[in-house]
């Protein structure tokens, strides 16, 4: 396989990134970058936006347009700037926080106004940058540096919220299947309308090292083994369910 | 469409500030509604599309302030309007829109408060919170009308300030202005005079950043950053447009004032002459950068400066920090709702005159 030329969207000069060691985020820049490249995008007519957290520092690694707004309103700023200009090419890059805490009525909006963008949602379960709380996304029972005797809320899948909001085109998956990322990354961005692929993603900083699941390589392996196709997902009671991540695409 | 066919127009202060928007080619609206300032975004959602623009309601007012200044980004000139509580909301972005330098304009419409107060009565007590409500140092402008006229005058204004500055703009009416319906002479297309604005690379965040856009935590950078977005807007004043003087040019008494309540002092003013009395009123038509010159200049000539404003003595505080001595200075404060009256101005002139 011939390996596209996605160097060019990369800010080489600003490399070494800002993520620990074993963070899932590289993994999804470089898919997203890999796609851009295949599509062969120019830089004038793509733009990044990102909102705040670990994975929202993406713009600083790309050559090309980017936006970085507040917390959780990265979909409130795109949509102005999509009806100002609606031809640019726009992925959003933002976190489990900032897309299911703080922003979840933008992202709500955005998919009931079928905003033309492409969100890649960088769910690695916890608040990174400061320090690995708990979020809407983290499963029940995770230890977290706010919830040290296990998460007693529920967590919640984004993916059947944007799928109820309306979203054209709904998928999960994980940075584990890196074949399988690309692919949705690209039906993401090739899709008009809205559309949202949640990634899941390592923190073994945080998530790993509370949880116990281990270093870099056990937790990349832990959502091998954690996640499970949506139509063998389907099968499993409701008990069984909770203990997995389903992936797959649910709207397309 | 009325707004252009004749030159006087019979309008609200909430309708001048539309098309003064249109008139500067603000082509972006987003907003969400809210009593006192529904009116702009209604007619804005019925003329914007009309004059080839755009209104989108958003799901509040955070997701505004974010729409504009991505609409604005994106090319188009932009602004909102709000109300006290709107503009809480708005404060964050507002703070980013300061720091990414986009050009925005924000009309707030004041009432009384604070939290939902009273949403249909008037108040000016939104002064310090458009100045400091976001976090962080930093400079931005804010204009007061006074009236239909100054409505129309000063958010023309804002937008090209707004693109000259590359900053935010808020045009601070409130209630009374906002619905009371005046003569408004409209510009005609050969007097417009608008800043336009190169198009560049997008390359925005709101983190501390260098030249290029990307961030940094050099303490050079930081440093050199927040001067400069201080110094571009205080350093020039005279762009902004001046505050406006009426009366003797040496008073006994000088009063300050903007918005509703310079309405009041003019006539005040006008009632003072006619009882003999040396009386000016300054009315501020900028309030931030705060024009400290004008009244350090003149308040140190009278021997009375009285403030008045519906709030509990916000630009009064300012007012004695240009330098002019605590004794010197009184208030006119009222924050039961109603507006100030020009009698109580002038039986506040009277008190003053008899005890000097």
């Amino acid at each position: 396989m011939v390996i596209p030329d996605y160097k060019k969207y990369l800010a080489v000069e600003r490399l070494p990134h800002i993520w620990c060691a074993g963070c899932g985020n590289g993994i999804i820049l470089k898919a997203l970058l890999l796609v851009l490249a295949e599509l062969n995008f120019r830089p004038g007519e793509i733009l990044l936006a990102t909102g705040i957290g670990c994975i929202s520092r993406a713009g600083d690694y790309v050559s090309f347009q980017r936006f970085q707004g507040t917390h959780g309103r990265t979909l409130a700023f795109v949509t102005g700037l999509k009806i100002a200009r609606p031809a640019l090419k726009v992925f959003c890059l933002i976190g489990d926080g900032d897309c299911a805490a703080i922003g979840m009525g933008h992202l709500i909006h955005a998919a009931r106004r079928n905003l033309d963008v492409a969100v890649l949602v960088a769910n690695n379960l916890n608040y990174g940058m400061t320090g690995g709380q708990f979020s809407p996304l983290t499963p029940n029972k995770s230890l977290t540096s706010t919830s040290r005797a296990g998460k007693i809320e529920a967590s919640l899948d984004i993916c059947r919220l944007a799928e109820v909001a309306g979203a054209n085109y709904v998928a999960r998956t994980s940075v584990f299947y890196h074949g399988e990322l690309r692919k949705y990354i690209r039906e993401a961005i090739s899709k008009t309308g809205f559309s949202l692929v949640e990634i899941l993603t390592p923190c073994p900083t945080y998530y790993g090292r509370y949880n116990k699941i281990g270093g870099p390589d056990e937790m990349l392996t832990w959502f091998r083994d954690k996640t499970v196709p949506l139509k063998k997902y389907l099968q499993m009671d409701k008990q069984e369910q909770k203990d997995f991540f389903w992936r797959g695409k649910l709207v397309e | 469409m009325a707004g252009e066919k004749n030159k006087v127009q019979f309008l609200s202060g909430n309708e001048a500030c539309v098309w003064a928007g249109i008139h500067a080619k603000a082509r972006f609206f987003a907003g969400y509604p809210i009593s006192p300032a529904t009116e702009i975004a209604e007619m804005c959602a019925h003329e914007l599309p009309r004059h080839g623009g755009f209104y989108i309601q958003m799901e509040d007012e955070i997701g505004s302030i974010a729409a504009v200044i991505g609409a604005s980004l994106g090319g188009l000139r932009a602004f909102t309007a709000t109300s006290g509580p709107g503009l809480a909301l708005m404060q964050e972005n507002i703070g980013f829109a300061a720091m990414a330098e986009v050009p925005c304009v924000i009309i707030e419409v004041q009432r009384f408060g604070p939290s939902t107060g009273i949403a249909t009565k008037p108040a000016q007590s939104d002064v310090m919170t458009t100045r400091w409500g976001t976090p962080g140092d930093h400079s931005l402008i804010v204009l007061a009308p006074s009236g239909g006229q100054a409505c129309y005058d000063l958010t023309f204004a804002a937008f090209n300030l707004a693109e000259f500055f590359r900053t935010p703009v808020i045009v601070l009416t409130d209630a009374v202005i906002a619905h009371l319906r005046e003569k408004v002479t409209v510009k005609s297309e050969e007097e417009l005079f608008l800043v336009n604005r190169d198009k560049r690379l997008l390359r925005v965040t709101g983190l501390v950043h260098d030249s290029f856009g990307y961030s940094s935590d050099v303490p050079e950078v930081a440093g050199e950053l927040i001067t400069r977005l201080a110094q571009k807007i205080e350093g020039h004043q005279a762009l902004l447009p001046g505050p406006r003087f009426y009366g003797p040019e040496s008073p006994e008494v000088l009063i300050i004032s903007f918005g509703i309540s310079a309405r009041a002092a003019r006539q005040a003013v006008f009632l003072a002459e006619q009882e003999g009395l040396a009386v000016s009123l300054l009315e501020l038509q900028t309030l931030w950068p705060f024009p400290e010159e004008e009244i350090r200049k003149m308040g140190a000539e009278v021997k009375t400066v009285l403030v008045a404003e519906l709030n509990r003595g916000q630009v009064q505080r300012e007012v004695r920090a240009c330098g002019i001595s605590p004794e010197k200075v009184r208030g006119i404060n009222k924050i039961d709702t109603t507006v100030i009256t020009p009698r109580e101005i002038l039986n506040e002139i009277l008190t003053v005159i008899i005890n000097n």
